[in-house]
């Protein structure tokens, strides 16, 4: 067993625990948002920070100036004092809440988990709303859980996001589990049955039809329109279908 | 899977000269060491010419080649060597001539036949090609006069400017791989006491103590260890690890084997970015020379210490420069961070135990065995030993590579060494540590440079760049260009630094279209604050600094740009305006044939007139008016 000071109270936890499973074990509130107990620890919405300050090393008198740290990636080690509600933890975590906002304004699941934590609105607004808040819980689902990874984070900063390899429109390796889409936080990855075919779509995707010509299940409206008339009657009438709306 | 044809600097390296010997043990390194050196005279005569990335670009390998024609044509036997960086970069193509080190610069190759003529058959010295003091006018004709050099300390660039990168022979009779000799000739836990007793610290940035470091990993459990070198090179403007790995790869590699030795590690990596095609390929040529000789590989000269290098490309992600994402990156994952502890020196690459060291800090460390830790140590302030190097651009009259010792006056480093400013413009502030680093103004110039010190004044010695801005930079553009740079570099992993850059950046670019409100600092203020606590690595946690400092040392400007909407700098587009005086305008319709826009009007010999709802704040016409008739307001 490890001893720890959290919130001012000795508690002990079995080794290998993390700072977040040590709150929850002793019932004190941490509010997260990339994490699930079932995956392994991410760090990544900053939602879970917590004050922290590591005993000096032996041999080093200097202290150690206290810091922010992420509870669900944060060892328990013996002799660390946390703090989870300290003025700084509470203002991190508004100003993280209000970033999510920014982005994803438009999810009553994150203006919900905004709110909870004292933030209406965002001051600062980003010029398209995007449901996806990049938690990649999705992403590690697929690859931890379900031993597929069809589905994975791509590029980097603000274009970051949950794409299939190489951004093909339909995720090939995708069995269709939905996993993914129960464990969204935002809603933002849907299943849908398309002709028979099951896949995956983000709130960003257009709508994908499926060409009866060579059975792809996967093609935009604007790929429809350029089926050859001789090969997929059907597609061309729907094709011109799209066209006369 | 398509395979990249290799680039022409990517080729193999030419095979080793016939005549190094294979080391089996200590003695055979120093005998080939007196053999070299016994046939080489001290003060043999050679010309060498700078090969840096920079002078490169100039046209220094036409330079070198049409030199050893009209040598050859003479039947002149000195060697003309291409070399690294000599870093003055400023005065480039740089050609030196041994012994005397009397320095040509701006050297071009229609030069050669002159510089051979009279310099190298008659001894005489070309004035035009001398370097000439902006303040003074006097040419002076020794690298060692000229203030650039005169005011370093050059310890780990010393060579740079001497040895041939691609010769194993050059680095080994200047004292290569002696300090190695020496480390294994000791045991590994004496040679991480004389790297502590150095006070070498981290040169990377955070300036972490190196010995301590190698410590942490030595005594953890396991006998699969690794080091690392970060060669991730990425802040703008900086080249210093870059400059060393083309000039002096061998040291970079003789520090690595003297740390792995220390540490108990057999195998190491070169994480090195790909946009420095000839640093990848001088270190390639130095790894396969060093494997071919017996210097890397199995039972290193007798030693029984076994220890090979991989050099691992980057592809252009900044991030890649952080640890945790560096050594994603090398085990074929997405480079991105994650949460420490476990620090890499528990659980690095693949889950072994790491030492991750910066090109400066590993190059540092031949020259603290070779010369041992006092010497390293009389160098620089109580708490940070030894020198830096800084690549110092900008606003500044000697653009260049320079290494002084720590504690200098950032002073001394702008003025002596940098040579002040040019135009007669006054300094306005220094930025130190890139982007990730915080500017320092005017009144805090005699401070020593010490990471104490700027960590105090809101800076961070960082990995060494030194950007300066002179009366004409505008503050909040400069930091709205950093941010801009940290904000598209972001991996996106964590919500304060991929949001937070972008509503900071958003806020900065709306001050500088002339759109800010109020409550902006206080917003960037504490947001500020807050990424920097809050966020998951270095890049985050370091990407406000630009900003904050900014405001700190020159908040008068923010607030002239949101209260009263100007740019006191004229720079920000949305808040100046570009006019032509009347009483100066000569109607000879330059700036109007030049405006890009169709902005300018008037007839020839009548006074043009510029319409600003049309004008775009380019700044040409400017630029073109002989008569200074266009001023900005």
């Amino acid at each position: 067993m490890i001893q720890l000071t959290i919130d001012d109270r000795s508690v002990e936890v079995a080794e290998g625990r993390t700072l977040l499973e040590a709150c929850r074990e002793h019932g004190i509130a941490v509010p997260t948002l990339c994490h699930h107990p079932a995956l392994k620890p991410y760090g990544a919405c900053r939602l879970c920070v917590v004050e922290v300050s590591a005993p000096p090393p032996p041999g080093d008198r200097r202290p150690r100036p206290a810091r922010l740290a992420a509870a669900c990636a944060y060892p328990c080690e013996p002799g660390l004092v946390v703090c989870t509600h300290s003025d700084l933890v509470q203002r991190s975590r508004r100003i993280t809440a209000e970033l999510l906002l920014a982005g994803a304004y438009t999810s009553p699941e994150i203006q919900a988990l905004a709110r909870s934590l004292g933030v209406e609105a965002p001051r600062y607004r980003r010029p398209e709303a995007d449901t996806c808040v990049v938690c990649g819980l999705c992403v590690r689902a697929c690859r931890e859980i379900v031993g597929v990874g069809a589905i994975s984070l791509t590029r980097r900063g603000l274009a970051k996001r949950v794409s299939p390899p190489f951004d093909e429109p339909a995720a090939s390796a995708c069995i269709g589990c939905g996993t993914c889409v129960l464990i969204c936080p935002t809603g933002h990855l849907t299943l849908a049955d398309v002709a028979g075919f099951r896949s995956l779509h983000t709130g960003a995707d257009e709508a994908r039809q499926y060409c009866q010509a060579c059975g792809d299940q996967d093609l935009t409206p604007r790929g429809m329109a350029d089926v050859p008339a001789v090969l997929a009657p059907a597609a061309a009438s729907a094709a011109q279908k799209e066209k006369a709306r | 899977m398509l395979k990249t044809p290799p680039s022409p600097l990517e080729a193999a390296p030419a095979p080793a000269n016939g005549r190094d010997p294979q080391l089996h043990q200590l003695a055979d390194l120093a005998d080939w060491r007196a053999a070299l050196t016994a046939a080489d005279q001290p003060n043999q005569p050679a010309i060498t010419v700078c090969g840096g990335t920079g002078c490169r670009v100039y046209g220094s390998e036409r330079v070198c080649q049409a030199l050893q024609r009209e040598l050859a044509a003479r039947g002149d036997g000195r060697p003309v060597r291409v070399t690294g960086c000599h870093g003055f970069c400023e005065r480039g193509p740089l050609v030196v001539l041994h012994p005397q080190r009397l320095m040509y610069t701006r050297v071009k190759p229609e030069d050669a036949a002159e510089i051979a003529a009279a310099t190298v058959d008659g001894g005489r010295v070309l004035d035009r090609l001398l370097y000439t003091e902006p303040q003074s006018g006097a040419r002076l004709p020794y690298e060692t006069e000229v203030p650039f050099y005169k005011h370093q300390h050059r310890l780990v660039l010393d060579l740079n400017g001497t040895l041939d990168p691609l010769s194993l022979a050059d680095y080994v009779a200047a004292g290569g791989y002696a300090a190695l000799a020496k480390a294994l000739a000791l045991t590994p836990a004496a040679v991480i006491a004389e790297v502590k007793a150095s006070g070498l610290r981290g040169r990377g940035g955070a300036g972490f103590p190196t010995g301590q470091k190698w410590d942490l990993c030595r005594r953890q459990p396991g006998d699969v260890k690794y080091v690392i070198c970060n060669a991730d090179e990425g802040d703008p403007g900086a080249y210093m690890d870059r400059s060393i790995m083309e000039g002096n790869p061998h040291r970079v590699l003789e520090g690595m084997l003297i740390g792995a030795y220390a540490i108990g590690a057999r195998r190491g990596f070169v994480y090195i970015r790909n946009e420095y095609p000839l640093a990848v390929k001088h270190l390639r040529a130095a790894i396969a020379q060093a494997e071919a000789r017996g210097l890397l590989g199995e039972n290193i000269l007798g030693s029984g210490f076994d220890f090979r290098v991989s050099v691992r490309l980057g592809s252009g992600a900044f991030v890649c420069g952080e640890e945790t994402a560096l050594m994603a990156s090398i085990e074929g994952r997405v480079g991105e961070p994650r949460p420490r502890p476990p620090y890499p020196a528990e659980a690095g690459l693949w889950g072994k135990p790491t030492n991750i060291n910066n090109v400066k800090s590993w190059a540092a460390v031949p020259l603290i065995l070779a010369n041992g830790a006092d010497w390293y140590a009389q160098l620089g302030t109580p708490t940070s030993k030894g020198t830096l190097i800084f690549s110092v651009v900008g606003k500044i009259n000697n653009t260049g590579l320079v290494e002084v010792p720590l504690g200098i006056s950032l002073r001394r480093l702008i003025f002596d060494i940098g040579g002040g400013i040019p135009g007669g413009k006054a300094f306005k502030a220094a930025q130190i540590g890139g982007p990730s680093g915080g500017c320092i103004p005017a009144e805090h110039l005699d401070t020593s440079i010490d990471y104490e010190s700027l960590t105090a004044l809101g800076a961070i010695v960082g990995s060494g760049g030194l950007v300066v801005a002179d009366e004409d930079t505008c503050m909040v553009d400069f930091a709205r260009y950093f941010m801009q740079f940290t904000q598209e570099e972001s991996c996106g992993k964590c919500v304060p630094c991929r949001v937070g850059t972008q509503a900071m950046l958003a806020t900065l670019e709306r001050i500088c279209a002339g759109h800010g409100q109020p409550g902006d600092v206080d917003y960037l203020l504490e947001l500020g604050e807050m990424i920097k606590r809050s966020s998951l690595c270095g890049l985050g946690q370091t990407a406000p600094n630009p900003v904050l400092s900014t405001l700190r040392y020159f908040r008068a400007e923010y607030d002239a740009h949101i209260l009263h909407k100007r740019c006191p700098a004229k720079v920000c587009k949305g808040l100046i305006t570009y006019a032509i005086q009347p009483e100066r305008c000569s109607g000879c319709q330059v700036c109007l044939r030049n405006c890009p826009a169709g902005a300018i009007h008037g007839a020839k010999q009548q006074i043009h007139t510029i319409d600003p709802a049309v004008c775009t704040r380019c700044g040409l016409c400017q630029s073109v008016c002989k008569f200074d008739a266009v001023t900005v307001n």
